[in-house]
């Protein structure tokens, strides 16, 4: 019983002698011994509440009877379940609760009742007792039904809100027999501050509350296990599937998320079922003119006719062919994307490699966590995570800095609120007051951009308490004298005005960090969406390295991943001036690796990225290209500028789902698939690789894209034989060493695994840099930074800073979530954040129209007040094509990462006429 | 008769509210003695030796309550439960209106003893006078020096906060007290964990009664066996006990533990004219009745264990022969039907079933056999509740079934019995 361990125990249950393994309730040693005891309140993995008394059991030499669920049996414990009295007060119970439900029987809001299950168990068929009062139903949200009058008072769904995903919305009120189950303040679900995770809905054993529509009733075909196509965090899921048509998807207890989703990954799944979705190929009417506006899908037939596969594909290639020709590799350029597999990115940057014959492929990371990476690679030698996000469990501290989890890493966040809750001090560092500032301990609301000098100030504060960690900078690390000089002009005192955060509170989150037992730090794109991204970042990991706050179990760098296999794609080379696994193609040596592993010769140059690509569009230097996946006339920045930029090229491939604004634009689209009707890897930000298993079959002639691209691979004479995604896999393990050890069984059986995992059979390394930087000499490298401005800063005539970002209940452009109805119903129009005390002075009503201008466009939405706004500043998601955000972004671009500064431009802003209607 | 003036000394004669009376009888003197002159243990030792059983209802040994919390370095609280809305229980009101600084100064030794350095007071939300009242007393002790930092010129500070509860009975209970004061939903907690292990705000924590901590100041300066002498060995001291129901002159008195239940009943005045008493809820509404062959018996804690009910918090309720038990079971029931937290299946629905049947036979709807199933439904739903207060309905209901069984069947329409 030392050292916090809790030996096994073994007592008697039923006459029988059973072990309990460290730690096990009653209930749990049972379930493991096959002796079955009923439970309503009690679920696997929350903790027991011990409410229903259902699981009594007797316990030998005991007045009263215990609750299995909560119990730990003692050594020599002598209990019974099936005792006379036990079933007894089983039976009474359940009888209780079965007279509270409709009709008193079976509930009518879901097959397969916890309640009716336990009920028939015991053998209790009928009530004898009256019903309790009867809630009526709350059909307020649009994904979620509400029928209390099954609610058996288990308060699991309190425990799914409150201790799983920490969003404190559902409450347990009033007493007695006027118990009720609450939203807020009993607001209707709908109009609650309720953000649709699902995880009540996933928790409540009898129907009360139940995905909308009946969803409950109907039995599914088949189960799917896959996992979620949005976000990097990568949970995995189920998908419940009847008729080829997705019924509901259930939170499948994968190492990122333990059962647990967001509204997206939970609700968001409908957009493959959308009527919208391209069936067909097409091609481009002749004489049809390319502008920059946004054409509309329903329109889509004015422009562009019906093709067949083969009639599409050669079009597509041959053009491509020509272009080559006659303007050299270097007129032709790739965009693949961080949401399809790694296969599919694989084979994409093979195909322009060796096919294309250049090295203009990318994707958008570029647009994402470039500037991290530049910095993570260069003074660490690799772009991926240190410590998986769980990892926060085991930090006394973490920073999180320039992210807004809850919103945009939403299963993650639940991790980080619930080490909060467990002690673990959190940093919140932002411009933008956000949710998870409720559970920091401090959170600095600086001003926006002024992070160098900010994270400085910090390190001041270490260098000058002496707070550093120096066996650790002597030992694993270079440079720390250029950087201590550095720091050493950026006291506190001086950081103060610059950062509009107090001398002291940065000395305490000094102290507080370089003296923690363990700290982590986690970023997103507040960090790295600007031209300072690349020194940002650098000064985390110095912050890291001088403290020696990395390479052990809670410590490290983190830049949370944006999209579902963003880590993926950049692995396996989606990136102009990297192979896969992060060698770089101007390293003469790499370059023959290659080439001998693709048998053809490579372009020694490293490529142009997403933003050179279109500026050379512009320009006429890049004349064709091929989109899979990826939508730039939404996602970049400057937006008009690489409307432009496209509109000129000769010739536009787009692969696709849907007809983006991308697509309109192209002269030849090609159906693609969309995340559950195809097969294949997907890395996480924790470096997890999980597989994602096809639900379904994709609708009309759309194709896997794996296929797509391997048709056009052949037309351009490559000579691929891939027979499906397992193919492909196996050769990623030779491009990619630190992948070499995972094979696709043992994903079959794992559905994850995490690298480095070089050898087969290896467990994986949650934990890197234990012992050394993969640098040459192994050790970590200081770069300071000096403060730099943004690129365009507010003036008299642009006073306002405009910020972008995401928004829980879409994903990046909204190709799939505007097209999914729950979200749609959800967040359906434009939305720009404002202070209530700008929304004053601008004379503007909260949910009046806002016009913003940059010195680049303009644009009308729907102001919203949110006192987590800085005065000053504006933000808005990029989803909307009505009032696209990009088109007033600042295409400037960092000098080491090529990222452009998304979350800092000037706009004026003043009240707005109407705002547009959305194309869609 | 046995009445006595230990807690009671004063009351109704002095304004002993005015921190310089109090004083001028010798206030404060123990709590500057135990923080001067005392080790914590001493005072938990002379606490354990006096015998001194929790006021609060459980009867639980106070020293040795005192004695589980963990030596493990972390912060200790020390509560002072003062919820008092146990159906018959008035004594505590009665010490924080009439007697706020010795009830405070209780509290302050009891938390130099346990090595607590924040104490909390949690009133009753019902009691705002008493709230005021008590507020005023902290506010004198403070300015006396008795509260805050380095007390008397020791390293030993303390501090005390007054919580007001917001109309709930069930937080009485020691953890939904402990929830409530932390700002959450009021309803207990599963045990264990007991508070002394992880209570307040997670860390080892004491709930003591107001009286029980109101004897302290005597304890220490009367020694432990002035107290241990008087009364049953097992059940010593002195006791408030709150007498009412059909008296003539229903009130609190003290008295030795081990007085009759005849004598409680002469002290109160004795039946109404004409009158007798038929039964006796000894204990508060939580307590099995006890009937007139039974007025002989000794009010301890041992003696009312030995015959099936409990002294509980001392509240003495009688009942005379006018009493309609069908309508006493329904108040009583309804009660705690109206308090169940409402988190356990049996307490919330059992409750409920039990007041819903009660009333229905109360207006002529009842079935000859609900009689039958009021028994068994309270006894089945008796034992596997998370806290005590579902197991609070059997007691009275059940010994009142059985006894008066008759008044019972009376109110079932002999139609309805038929049609059954
Ligand atoms: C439903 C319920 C209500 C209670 N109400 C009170 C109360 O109002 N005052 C009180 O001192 N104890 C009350 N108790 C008992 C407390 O839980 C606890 O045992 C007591 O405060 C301990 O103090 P003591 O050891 O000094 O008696 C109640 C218990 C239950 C189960
Ligand atoms: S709604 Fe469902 S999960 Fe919530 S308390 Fe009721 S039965 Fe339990
Ligand atoms: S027995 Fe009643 S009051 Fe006690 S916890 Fe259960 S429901 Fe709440
Ligand atoms: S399952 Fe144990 S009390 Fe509900």
């Amino acid at each position: 019983m030392t050292n916090g361990k809790v030996a096994d125990v073994t007592f008697v249950l039923n006459g029988q002698p059973i072990t309990a393994q460290a730690g096990e309730t009653i209930l749990q040693a049972a379930d493991r011994s096959g002796v079955t005891i009923p439970r309503l309140c009690y679920k696997a993995g929350y903790r027991p509440d011990g409410n229903c008394r259902v699981c009594m059991v007797e316990v030998e030499g005991e007045r009263v009877l215990a609750p299995s669920c909560c119990r730990r049996p003692a050594e020599g414990m002598k209990v019974n379940s099936t005792s006379e009295r036990a079933k007894k007060s089983q039976a009474m119970v359940t009888e209780l609760l079965l007279g509270d439900m409709p009709g008193q029987t079976k509930s009518p809001y879901r097959r397969e009742s916890e309640l009716d299950r336990w009920a028939t168990w015991l053998g209790v068929t009928k009530a004898r007792y009256p019903q309790r009062h009867q809630p009526a139903p709350d059909m307020s949200h649009p994904a979620m039904s509400v029928n209390l009058d099954a609610c058996i008072q288990c308060g699991r769904c309190v425990r799914a809100c409150r201790e799983e995903q920490v969003n404190d919305v559902i409450g347990y009120a009033w007493r007695g027999e006027e118990s009720k189950i609450v939203f807020d303040l009993d607001d209707p679900m709908g109009a609650s501050s309720c953000v649709a995770c699902g995880e009540c809905v996933q928790a409540c054993p009898t129907g009360a509350l139940m995905q909308a529509n009946d969803v409950g009733l109907v039995a599914p075909d088949k189960r799917v296990e896959s996992a979620c196509p949005y976000c990097g965090v990568g949970c995995l899921l189920t998908y419940n599937v009847k008729d080829n048509k997705i019924l509901s998807v259930d939170g499948r207890d994968g190492p990122s998320n333990h059962s647990r989703l967001c509204v997206k990954g939970r609700f968001g799944f409908d957009y493959v079922h959308n009527p919208e979705r391209l069936t067909k190929p097409m091609i481009r009417k002749a004489g049809v003119p390319k502008t920059t506006a946004i054409l509309d899908p329903e329109k889509m037939w004015d422009t562009f006719r019906e093709a067949t596969w083969e009639e599409a594909l050669d079009l597509a290639t041959t053009k491509l062919l020509a272009i080559r020709e006659q303007h050299g590799p270097k007129a032709l350029a790739g965009f693949g994307s961080a949401k399809g597999s790694n296969e599919e990115a694989y084979l994409f940057q093979k195909l322009v490699r060796t096919g294309f014959k250049t090295n203009n492929v990318d994707h958008c990371t570029r647009l994402c966590h470039a500037s991290s990476v530049a910095a993570l690679l260069e003074d660490i030698g690799s772009g991926a995570v240190s410590n998986q996000v769980s990892d926060v469990a085991l930090a006394d501290v973490a920073i999180v800095i320039g992210s807004n989890p809850t919103i945009n890493h939403p299963v993650a966040a639940t991790f980080m609120k619930n080490a909060a809750k467990n002690g673990t001090k959190i940093i919140l560092i932002d411009p933008r007051r956000s949710d998870l500032s409720r559970h920091a301990t401090y959170f600095l609301q600086f001003h926006g951009d002024t992070d160098v000098a900010l994270l400085n100030g910090i390190m001041n504060v270490i260098v000058t308490e002496d707070l550093v960690d120096e066996a650790f900078i002597r030992d694993r690390t270079e440079n720390y004298e250029a950087l201590k000089k550095l720091v050493l002009e950026y006291p506190p005192e001086k950081v103060a005005p610059i950062t509009g955060i107090d001398a002291q509170t940065i000395r305490e989150v000094a102290r507080l960090y370089a003296t923690a037992k363990a700290a982590i730090i986690f970023w997103g794109m507040g960090i790295s969406q600007h031209i300072h991204g690349t020194d940002n970042a650098r000064c985390l990991i110095s912050l890291a390295l001088m403290t020696g706050q990395i390479g052990r179990p809670g410590t490290g760098l983190h830049p949370l991943r944006g999209q579902n296999n963003v880590q993926g794609a950049s692995d396996v080379g989606l990136i102009p001036m990297l192979y896969p696994d992060y060698r770089r193609v101007d390293n003469p040596d790499v370059r023959r690796e290659f080439e001998a592993l693709w048998n053809t010769e490579l372009d020694p140059k490293p490529g142009l990225t997403v933003t050179e690509i279109m500026s050379a569009a512009h320009d006429g230097i890049i004349r064709g290209m091929y989109i899979m996946g990826e939508n730039p006339a939404m996602s970049d920045p400057n937006a008009e500028h690489a409307r432009e930029g496209m509109a000129k090229l000769e010739h536009l491939v787009v692969q696709e789902i849907f007809f983006t604004e991308t697509a309109g634009f192209a002269d030849v689209i090609l159906p693609a698939t969309a995340f559950p009707e195809k097969t294949g890897t997907f890395t996480n930000t924790d470096r997890r690789v999980q597989l994602g298993r096809q639900a379904i079959d994709a609708p009309g002639d759309a194709r896997q894209d794996l296929w797509i691209i391997g048709e056009i691979a052949r037309r351009m004479g490559l000579d691929w034989k891939y027979a499906g995604p397992a193919d492909v896999f196996e050769e990623i393990r030779r491009a990619t060493p630190s992948m070499g050890g995972i094979t696709w069984e043992r994903l079959q059986t794992e559905s994850s695994c995490t690298y480095p995992l070089e050898h087969e059979g290896d467990p994986g390394e949650p934990i890197i840099f234990i012992d050394n930087f993969p640098r040459p000499g192994g050790r970590g490298l200081f770069m300071p930074a000096e403060y730099t401005h943004a690129d365009e800063m507010p003036d008299t005539e642009y006073p306002f800073i405009f910020t972008t970002g995401r928004q829980l209940e879409h994903w990046h452009t909204g190709a799939m979530t505007r097209r999914a109805s729950v979200l749609d119903a959800l967040e359906p129009d434009p939305v720009m954040s404002v202070h209530p005390d700008d929304l004053a002075k601008l004379g503007i009503e909260p949910g009046g129209a806002i016009e913003v201008e940059s010195r680049r466009g303009k644009i009308t939405a729907y102001a919203r007040a949110d006192r987590g706004m800085q005065c000053g500043t504006l933000f808005m998601p990029f989803v909307y094509n009505e009032a696209a955000a990009n088109l007033l972004t600042n295409d400037a671009v960092d000098p080491f990462g090529k990222i452009p500064e998304f979350k800092f431009c000037a706009v004026k802003a003043g009240k707005g006429g109407k705002v547009a209607a959305a194309v869609l | 008769m046995p009445v006595v003036k230990v807690l009671t000394d004063g009351i109704g004669e002095l304004n002993l509210c005015d921190i310089g009376v109090y004083r001028s009888r010798g206030g404060y003197e123990q709590w500057k003695h135990a923080v001067t002159a005392m080790r914590p243990a001493d005072v938990v030792e002379l606490v354990s030796k006096s015998g001194l059983r929790g006021r609060g209802g459980a009867g639980f040994p106070t020293g040795r309550k005192w004695s589980f919390l963990p030596n493990n370095g972390r912060p200790r609280y020390m509560v002072c439960n003062c919820d008092e809305a146990e159906p018959g229980t008035f004594k505590d009101r009665m010490l924080l209106e009439e007697t706020p600084h010795q009830v405070l100064e209780g509290i302050l030794i009891g938390s130099y003893a346990i090595g607590s350095r924040h104490a909390f007071m949690y009133i009753r939300g019902e009691f705002k006078r008493g709230y005021e009242i008590f507020m005023q007393a902290v506010a004198g002790a403070r300015a006396a020096g008795f509260i805050g930092e380095k007390l008397f010129g020791t390293g030993y500070s303390l501090e005390v906060t007054v919580h007001r509860g917001a109309g709930a009975y069930i937080c009485g209970e020691e953890t939904a007290l402990l929830n409530s004061l932390e700002g959450k939903r009021g309803e207990p907690r599963l045990k264990p964990p007991f508070p002394a292990i992880k209570g307040l705000y997670g860390e080892p924590t004491v709930v003591n009664n107001v009286e029980t901590l109101a004897t302290l100041p005597h304890l220490l300066k009367n020694g432990a066996e002035w107290f241990s002498s008087v009364g049953p060995p097992k059940s010593p001291g002195f006791k408030i006990v709150s007498v009412s129901g059909h008296v003539k002159r229903a009130g609190n008195f003290e008295v030795p533990l081990g007085t009759t239940l005849r004598e409680l009943l002469e002290l109160a005045g004795g039946p109404r004219d004409g009158r007798k008493i038929v039964a006796i809820q000894p204990g508060g509404g939580s307590s099995a009745c006890l009937f007139e062959e039974h007025l002989d018996l000794a009010y301890d804690f041992e003696t009312m264990a030995a015959n099936g009910t409990m002294l509980g918090s001392g509240a003495v309720v009688f009942f005379d022969d006018t009493t309609d038990f069908v309508k006493a079971a329904h108040a009583l029931v309804r009660f705690y039907a109206h308090e169940s937290c409402g988190q356990c299946t049996p307490c919330r629905e059992g409750g409920y079933w039990l007041e819903v049947t009660l009333e229905r036979l109360l207006h002529g709807g009842g079935l000859d056999s609900d009689i039958e199933m009021l028994v068994k439904v309270a006894h089945q739903m008796t034992g596997i509740n998370l806290c005590p207060l579902g197991d609070s309905i059997e007691p009275f209901l059940a010994s009142v079934v059985k006894r008066f069984e008759p008044q019972f069947r009376a109110y079932v329409k002999p139609s309805v019995a038929v049609s059954a």
